[in-house]
């Protein structure tokens, strides 16, 4: 032993400079200085670290941006612009019949007689007029109101019968998944578009009496036979996907010590699983609200949305078509907004699925 | 013959860095080691030392963020990180060879492992698909699978995970690489297939003069394969020396408390006295010594500075200041 | 003295899984007909490859799945019975149309159970809700249990959980994700600690671990015995590791017990071929010892166990394989000091 310690001692000596050191160093170090070194990370919740990802993806904070916007313009627009969707320009009570096809800022005579006269300033008509002398920004404003919430109630709706099929399916499983799911499949075997052609004329003739004279009614029935058939086909996608997702958690671990523990079925659905699939149920939702929209738009361009006077992206697209050539940009306006509202939901649904889905991290 | 002559690969002060949005990772930081032709070498560490990422950083097929900031890796004396991608396609499975954890995950699912040996001979030589075929049979016969026709019909899933692991052993040994890099070979493997395994790997060796680097975590497949052993902790190596030295007069405090740690023949009714504290954080290096802020004899001046690898013993060198202090006291004494 | 009596008893232990294969279903047995029992404060080994349903025997003992057959009893209650009476041989007694006779079947109410039985799982990243604080976690189970009367005792009893395991009481309201492996385990035994058990499995605890955290969490492991008296039934596919922290050990094949034996006696004279092999295949953190020593390699794989060899399980692979053995399937017979071991041949 000794004569080994002195073979280390000789090599050491011939590569180091041992004057170098001092006693001081080799002084043991106190678990507090230890510890100096080994820092903890900065906590954070899942949450928080998904927000931070959201935060720095350029493409989601812009489509939030322009979301923000465009919502706040349908919100605040209407009670700021003077103008009706549904009624012709007046001025001083009087119809104007020569306000028709103008172009964006431009005044119609009558107008531009009126402030004169009245040395008053007449708000502008930002988009011009259509064909028939209504104010087309406020129209576009109402358009997109009306896809907006298409949009969003047809994922809201979608997303709750989706959320409680899937989540029996696949918490429970076996027989009662099997069955669910051939259900699931006959329904996502339907045409959708058939269906909602035939539905709206069926319900056209079943719903017009029933709706007669409530708030209902300005929706028009082919609005709310869309919504029944989001309601009735589109859910079967959310479905699908939660119920996968539910299957894959209840083979996590924790699951099963749940279970160990003692905690029931409903608390396990409840506390663990829920709560871990709703990060894939908030992106879906968020990329099923740009399908929607694109459905409404579809469907109103080839005549079945909305009821007129009432409006919405896809009808104003439809009726600027015969005036393509002269007023082109009545076709561009809402063709643009829909793009923009279309692009924006789907950049964040990507953009949330970057930050919060915790298999591509 | 020179110095340089006598090394199939030298690997020269390796800096290996991961760019992730957290941060810069430095999984190597400075990494040495030569390796002999037909010699067998093990790199021992847990998860995070930088083990896998050294091997990698030599086959070059880091991720997409991780790179080699410094360092130079030399085979047969020539630099090939300054290859390009096309030459080091040729390079890999013809002088190095690597075989991983999970046979599963590197075998092509969707094709035959007739199919998958048959092409790995093809890339590198210009047999016909005849001679490449045979190549293939007789590649299995050599890592041992029984009935290698049958099995040149079959799909990986239809295996075993020790038949796949010996067919990626006879994939990786087909054009008879210099090197053959081991990571993790019998990890995700059970006891009697490990033991199989290993068997082989020193069987082969024997036959074909290979030089093995195993990279593994287990203390066990490293006594009993190795050469060489190189003891790794945060991305710098800690300690390398013969298996009896870093096993029976261990000179880091880091070995010195692994083999303390584990459960082994001689200390079956003794408590274990484990390393306490938590595994280094990356994200986070220490300024000093990479494992103070777990070492039990810690010093003030393992707060500040880092080891330097030094000679404890014939081809026997550790990075720890507890030898200088050692050699200090000693100094002082006199 | 008498004997002591036994904590946990568990005989004629079948756990079949259906599996579809085409257009009927095969039973998969994971665990076919184990029988052994652990002493209160004891700890019993339980060893074998991957696939040899050691997990599934822990989780069946919990009754976490349903067991197809057999019998458990807890502390003296009959928490599972199926029913079936078996002669002295270890055959099912049959009733007179051929089907097993069936007696007393019970299926208690494991609620109450749960309080004195846990498990502590094998992979600390899934076996933590990602989404819970650790003191969510630790709480859990006294939130199912009401075993706290307000918010502080709730707070105090994690507390002292966290502190027992060795964890800061700071790092109570972070997330799982943000420890490392073993403080990750460390989470998983207080959670399992929270209910005050008297018996707790052990899923392969420390496999995950890097190698310098295993010893701490077999060391805490230690003392938390010693201090509460607790009984361990421990799974693991490391013999070092078992061999280190067991009293007796049990070793698995293919859903039936090989032998069982004190844990010195296993290691220093094992009987079962299969038992020889696998102590042989150990690789051996000694150099010395790794050069001297002869493995015994065992030739080919597992079968699977869905076309499980008649008769011994292990046959397939056996050296000393006989007739016998491919007709029969070798009793659990005990050869002195309660070394039970499953073969004919040795």
């Amino acid at each position: 032993m000794a004569e080994e310690k002195y073979s280390k001692r000789a090599f050491l000596s011939s590569q180091i400079d041992l004057s170098k050191f001092n006693a001081s160093d080799f002084e043991k170090a106190s678990d507090e200085e230890k510890r100096q070194q080994d820092v903890m990370g900065e906590s954070s919740t899942f949450f928080r670290d998904g927000m931070r990802k959201l935060r720095r993806n350029p493409l989601a904070m812009a489509s939030i941006v322009v979301l923000i916007i465009l919502i706040a313009i349908a919100v605040i627009a209407p009670h700021i612009c003077p103008y009706s969707y549904q009624t012709i320009i007046t001025v001083n009570g009087r119809r104007d019949k020569s306000a028709t096809n103008l172009g964006p800022m431009e005044y119609s005579q009558l107008e531009t007689q009126y402030m004169e006269d009245s040395g008053k300033k007449l708000f502008p008509h930002l988009f011009g007029t259509d064909s028939m002398g209504r104010d087309y920004f406020i129209r576009v404003v109402y358009g997109t109101r009306v896809s907006l919430m298409v949009g969003i109630v047809a994922a809201v709706m979608v997303l709750i019968i989706g959320l409680i099929y899937g989540s029996i399916a696949g918490y429970f499983g076996g027989t009662v998944d099997l069955i669910m799911m051939r259900i699931v499949d006959v329904i996502y075997s339907l045409p959708d578009m058939l269906i909602i052609i035939l539905l709206s004329v069926v319900l056209q003739q079943t719903l017009t009496p029933l709706i007669q004279g409530t708030g209902l009614a300005k929706l028009g029935v082919n609005m709310i036979s869309m919504f029944i058939v989001f309601a009735l086909l589109y859910w079967v996608g959310m479905a699908r996907l939660i119920r996968g997702q539910i299957l894959q958690i209840k083979n996590n671990e924790y699951v099963l010590a749940a279970k160990s523990i003692g905690t029931s079925n409903g608390r396990i659905l409840r506390t663990h699983i829920i709560p871990n699939c709703l990060s894939i149920i908030i992106i879906t939702t968020a990329l099923q609200i740009p399908s929607a929209i694109f459905t409404e738009s579809f469907l109103s361009f080839i005549g079945l949305g909305v009821n007129i006077p009432l409006t919405s992206l896809g009808s104003l697209a439809n009726d600027a078509r015969g005036a393509m050539q002269t007023y082109p940009l009545r076709l561009v306006i809402p063709a643009v907004v829909i793009s923009l509202i279309v692009l924006a939901f789907n950049l964040l649904g990507d953009g949330l699925r970057d930050a919060f889905d915790t298999k591509l991290n | 013959m020179s110095e340089e002559e006598k090394y199939i690969l030298q690997v020269k002060d390796l800096h290996t860095s991961f760019f992730t949005e957290n941060g810069e990772v430095q999984a190597v930081n400075g990494v040495n080691f030569n390796l002999r032709p037909g010699e067998t070498m093990g790199i021992v560490g847990e998860s995070g030392s930088g083990k896998s990422v050294t091997a990698y950083s030599i086959m070059q097929i880091l991720a997409a963020t991780g790179k080699v900031t410094k360092g130079e890796i030399l085979f047969k004396g020539e630099n090939i990180l300054g290859w390009n991608e096309k030459k080091m396609e040729k390079f890999r499975g013809k002088n190095i060879s690597i075989i991983f954890q999970d046979p599963m995950t590197s075998l092509n699912p969707t094709f035959s492992i007739g199919y998958q040996l048959i092409e790995a001979v093809r890339l590198h030589t210009d047999k016909t698909k005849k001679q490449a075929y045979d190549r293939a049979v007789e590649m299995l016969k050599l890592v041992g699978v029984n009935e290698p026709e049958v099995r040149m019909r079959q799909y990986p899933h239809e295996l075993s995970g020790g038949m796949r692991q010996r067919i990626m052993i006879a994939m990786s040994l087909c054009c008879e690489p210099d090197v053959l890099i081991a990571d993790e070979p019998t990890t995700a493997l059970d006891v009697t297939i490990q033991a199989q395994i290993l068997e082989l790997m020193q069987s082969l060796q024997k036959k074909l003069g290979m030089a093995i680097i195993i990279v593994t975590h287990d203390l066990g497949v490293i006594a009993s394969m190795c050469d060489e052993i190189m003891v790794m902790y945060g991305g710098r190596v800690c300690e390398r020396g013969n298996a009896d030295d870093i096993f029976y007069r261990p000179a880091h405090e880091y070995t010195k408390g692994l083999l303390r740690s584990i459960p082994r023949a001689d200390n079956m009714n003794e408590k274990l006295v484990p390393i306490g504290g938590t595994p280094i954080n990356m994200l986070n290096l220490p300024e000093g010594c990479a494992f103070c802020p777990r070492c039990a004899n810690a010093m003030k001046i393992c707060l500040h500075q880092k080891p330097d690898e030094i000679a404890v013993g014939q081809g026997h060198r550790a990075a720890c200041f507890m030898n200088i202090k050692e050699a200090f006291e000693e100094k002082e004494g006199e | 003295m008498a004997e002591e009596k036994n904590l946990v008893e568990v005989s004629h232990l079948k756990q079949y899984f259906p599996v579809s294969s085409g257009f009927h279903k095969v039973p998969l047995k994971a665990v076919d007909d184990v029988s052994f029992a652990i002493k209160p404060g004891e700890t019993l080994g339980l060893v074998g490859e991957s696939g040899c349903g050691k997990t599934t025997v822990g989780r069946s003992l919990l009754r976490l799945y349903e067991p197809t057959a057999g019998r458990i009893v807890f502390d003296g209650d009959v928490l599972f019975d199926s029913g079936e009476s078996y002669d002295e041989k270890g055959n099912v007694i049959l009733d007179e149309k051929g089907k097993p006779l069936i007696k007393n079947p019970v299926k208690k109410n494991m609620l109450p159970y749960r309080k004195k039985m846990q498990m502590v799982f094998q992979d600390p990243y899934s076996s933590l809700d990602p989404l819970m604080t650790v003191e969510d976690i630790i709480g859990e189970p006294l939130d199912v249990h009401h075993l706290y009367k307000n918010k502080a005792e709730r707070r105090e009893k994690i507390l002292s959980l966290m502190e027992t395991v060795g964890l800061n009481a700071e790092h109570a309201m972070r997330y799982a994700h943000e420890f490392s492996g073993g403080q990750r385990q460390r989470i998983g035994i207080a959670r399992a600690l929270a209910v005050n058990p008297k018996f707790i499995v052990c899923d392969e605890p420390v496999s995950a671990l890097d190698v310098s955290i295993q010893a701490q969490v077999i060391n805490m492991f230690e003392e938390l015995q010693d201090k509460l008296g607790l009984a361990y039934l421990f799974i693991a596919h490391d013999l070092l590791v078992v061999h280190h922290i067991s009293d007796r050990i049990a070793v698995m094949y293919l859903g039936h017990l090989m032998e069982i034996a004190d844990a010195d006696e296993l290691n220093d004279n094992p009987i079962h071929p299969y038992t020889l092999s696998l102590l042989s295949a150990v690789p051996i953190p000694d150099p010395k010892t790794a050069r001297e020593s002869h493995r015994i390699v065992l030739e080919g794989d597992v079968p699977s166990p869905l076309k499980m060899p008649k008769g011994c399980p292990f046959r397939t692979r056996c050296a000393y394989a006989t007739e016998e053995c491919a007709m029969h399937r070798p009793p659990l017979t005990d050869r002195g000091n309660g070394h039970m071991v499953a073969c004919f041949n040795k």
